[in-house]
């Protein structure tokens, strides 16, 4: 056994990755994940806490001291069947989770040095369980006969799928799309979660059980009335902040300014990096300058997009300085490797046109940091006189989304805030309406996958206990 | 998958589809459309509603063969199924009893006029229809249009049938000649915009719906914004029927052009493929 003195010297283990200038040619991963030497080594750090800080940080509770003992003593089949005990998507969580603010951040091993890195860690034991075995699923318990309709297949609702289906209820779920998966499969780009590995997730999900309708929009295909009135017992409403917000400023409906849903919608889930063998065209990048707007995770993806299309400059223009960008560390650092050229403290006040209508340049407006704002970050302050205008051949606006409209307006009995967010008790995720629960981005506005992930299972506890006591 | 229980040519290059989708066809109403993908490397394309029959579970779709997915939709018969139907989609027409009701179809845009001038006629407007067509081939659904409407006039550019010229002759005359409450007038973005200026200074309620490029219909991506009223709009979950005094076509009409180069490769490409296939058989 080593010592914790011992422990804390073993240097974090890097990630093998694609490098930046062979990477910005494809769509692969960028991450090639541990090898079973790196993942041991990397366990090896975890100095088995008698209380474990790290669990505090993770919003679906996995029991993280436990599955890295587990691959410390390289048993990776044990230990991805610990971390199913609380996350059924454990490769996913362990590819998009921002760890590094949740149980990473909350290591003790952090405290001094770098913390354990216990993504990677999980990333591992979830691939080397689908590699080499299959994804194994956990025992269900004996059937209920109560009914679930789950309406969105992204991270919330595949998290309370899973849940509710072990707990012996049966599980529909809902998906507007003609994919499974949602923000997993439309937004978030191959090259940071191969559409392959998502699927796999999902088919363990189908193995288990839950039954899958794709192409129903609920409030249009069927209303939430009728699943209750259809024989659901109750109804988890899950369809992310699917409405994208735009800039609202002049030249913006010019061709070739796009929502970061749209762009990304299009060679995520349409493909279009395969056109024409795939039929959805997207923006033709080749050789031409690309401007993202917006510093967020879905900024970085969009803008890393566009380099893969073959952009000759991908910019990301953000309003406020880096210190203030919400993305994560980890992307910005992948961007920057790969060429995108970041303008901090510049706001778009206009896109300008040619004489038929195609973007050709942005006009920007030097900002200064002021007093900091309700979200806590310094407010950008636009700076006199400081106008300019980039040359650009397609925009990209990606400052986040707001709710879609559709459930609002075919339920009428739910309760909703003014930007459109279904109002929930924080505790048992119930709505206005009986039988009803909602969590996930359409309760908070635009967050993480994790999060999502983490209204789901308090979601489907709350529902679990709602259906036990009802009657 | 949703099955084709009939499929039929109505007119060069334009086929009619009854596609079984029970619940679609039970829950759509006049003006809404839906989106469909034809194989897993397809693109999602949006198509009006015809029709729907609630008792064999059918709804009805009219296509163009212009693009390569209304090529491929267009090459599917009777019995063949489409991958991915999804709807009913967008605001269904604003329907009240107007008093005197013309609706305007130019082209395919007849099979999107049809179900609201049936719902026209159903809320007791005197409803005339006014179809037009490139030539005699080109006028679609005449006699669907008979059955419902108190009047139907036909056009064509060429004048092989009905009356020698554009929709927008018709409706002047009937402008002259009575007092016109309410206009809806579907077609070639030229045709919507030509009609828009006769009714603009006569003060005529004047509804179009527009058919902006679009990939999930449901409000997601944002692709199919179109500026009314100087405002943005998405169609697919504000409209896509709009005040046609309102609209902004020089814009739609540009959107719409986004793809140009890339369509024409997607063509050429499929039929390249189909001639190859063809000399295979």
């Amino acid at each position: 056994m080593l010592t914790n003195k011992e422990r804390m010297k073993i240097a974090r283990q890097d990630m093998p990755m694609q490098e930046g200038h062979i990477r910005v040619h494809n769509f692969n991963e960028v991450n090639l994940g541990f090898t079973e030497e790196l993942a041991k080594m990397e366990a090896l750090r975890c100095l088995q806490c008698p209380k474990p800080t790290c669990i505090e940080g993770c919003p679906v509770g996995i029991k993280i001291d436990q599955f890295i003992a587990l691959v410390a003593e390289g048993k990776y089949l044990e230990a991805a069947a610990k971390i199913k005990e609380d996350n059924l998507l454990p490769a996913i969580c362990g590819r998009v989770c921002p760890q590094e603010e949740q149980c990473e951040v909350k290591c003790v091993v952090g405290k001094k040095g770098e913390p354990v890195a216990i993504g990677r860690l999980e990333r591992f034991v979830a691939d080397y369980e689908r590699e080499h075995v299959g994804i194994r699923t956990p025992e269900l318990k004996p059937k209920t006969n109560k009914k679930v309709a789950i309406v969105g297949s992204g991270p919330a609702g595949l998290s309370c799928a899973g849940d509710l289906i072990q707990m012996g209820h049966d599980v529909t779920v809902f998906e507007a799309l003609h994919n499974l998966g949602g923000v997993l499969i439309y937004g978030i780009p191959e090259f940071r979660l191969p559409k392959e590995i998502v699927k796999a997730e999902i088919e363990s999900l189908k193995k288990l059980g839950v039954d899958f309708q794709v192409n129903s929009i609920i409030g249009l295909t069927d209303t939430v009335d009728e699943l209750l009135k259809n024989g659901y017992d109750a109804v988890f409403i899950a369809v992310g902040a699917g409405l994208p917000y735009f800039l609202n400023i002049p030249g913006e409906n010019l061709n070739g300014v796009y929502s970061s849903n749209e762009f990304l919608t299009r060679v995520n889930l349409m493909k279009a990096y395969k056109f024409p063998d795939f039929d959805t065209p997207v923006f033709n990048c080749k050789d031409k300058r690309i401007a993202v707007f917006g510093g967020g995770n879905t900024a970085m993806d969009a803008v890393r997009t566009s380099k893969r299309l073959g952009a000759k400059n991908a910019y990301i223009i953000y309003r406020r300085s880096d210190a203030e960008m919400p993305a994560r560390k980890e992307e910005i650092h992948h961007a920057k490797e790969e060429g995108i050229e970041f303008i901090y403290l510049s706001n778009p006040l206009e896109f300008i046109g040619t004489e038929d209508g195609w973007l050709k340049a942005v006009k920007l407006q030097k900002m200064e940091l002021g007093e900091p704002d309700a979200s806590g970050r310094r407010r950008p302050v636009p700076i006199q006189g400081s106008e300019y205008e980039l040359e650009i051949d397609m925009a990209v606006i990606a400052i986040g989304n707001g709710s879609n409209p559709i459930i609002q307006k075919t339920t009428p009995e739910l309760q909703f805030n003014k930007w459109g967010n279904i109002l929930v008790d924080n505790e048992t995720m119930k709505t206005s309406k009986e039988g009803v629960f909602a969590g996930g981005d359409i309760v908070t506005g635009g967050a993480t996958v994790i999060l999502a992930m983490g209204a789901g299972r308090k979601a489907a506890a709350a529902i679990n206990s709602y259906l036990m006591t009802k009657n | 998958m949703p099955k084709i229980i009939s499929a039929k040519f109505i007119a060069p290059n334009v086929k009619q589809f009854e596609i079984l989708s029970p619940k679609i066809a039970q829950r759509r109403k006049p003006g809404q459309f839906v989106i469909i993908r034809i194989d897993d490397s397809g693109e999602r394309v949006p198509l009006t509603i015809a029709d729907s029959n609630t008792d064999t579970g059918t709804i009805t779709i009219i296509a163009q063969g212009v693009g390569k997915t209304t090529l491929e939709l267009n090459a599917l018969e009777a019995g063949d199924n489409i991958l991915d139907v999804v709807g009913p989609l967008g605001k269904p027409s604003e329907i009240e009893n107007f008093g005197t009701a013309v609706s305007i179809g130019g082209g395919v845009g007849t099979a999107i006029a049809y179900p609201t001038a049936v719902a026209l006629k159903e809320a007791g407007n005197h409803t005339i229809s006014i179809i037009g067509g490139r030539s005699k081939d080109f006028v679609i659904l005449e006699d669907e249009m008979r059955k419902v409407c108190d009047e139907v006039y036909v056009t064509t550019d060429d004048g092989s049938y009905g009356k020698k010229g554009f929709v927008t002759d018709q409706l002047n005359e009937l402008i002259a000649q009575r007092k016109i409450d309410f206009v809806l007038a579907i077609g070639p973005i030229p045709m919507m915009k030509a009609v828009a200026e006769v009714t603009r200074d006569k003060n005529i309620k004047t509804v179009v719906s527009l058919n902006p490029i679009m990939i999930d219909g449901t409000g997601m991506c944002g692709g199919c914004r179109a500026t009314v009223d100087n405002k943005t709009v998405f169609v697919c979950v504000d409209g896509p029927e709009f005040d046609a005094h309102k609209v902004d076509f020089k814009t739609l009409d540009r959107r719409n052009r986004t793809y140009l180069m890339d369509e024409k490769i997607s063509r050429e490409k499929y039929q390249c493929e189909s001639e190859k296939r063809f000399h295979q058989n």
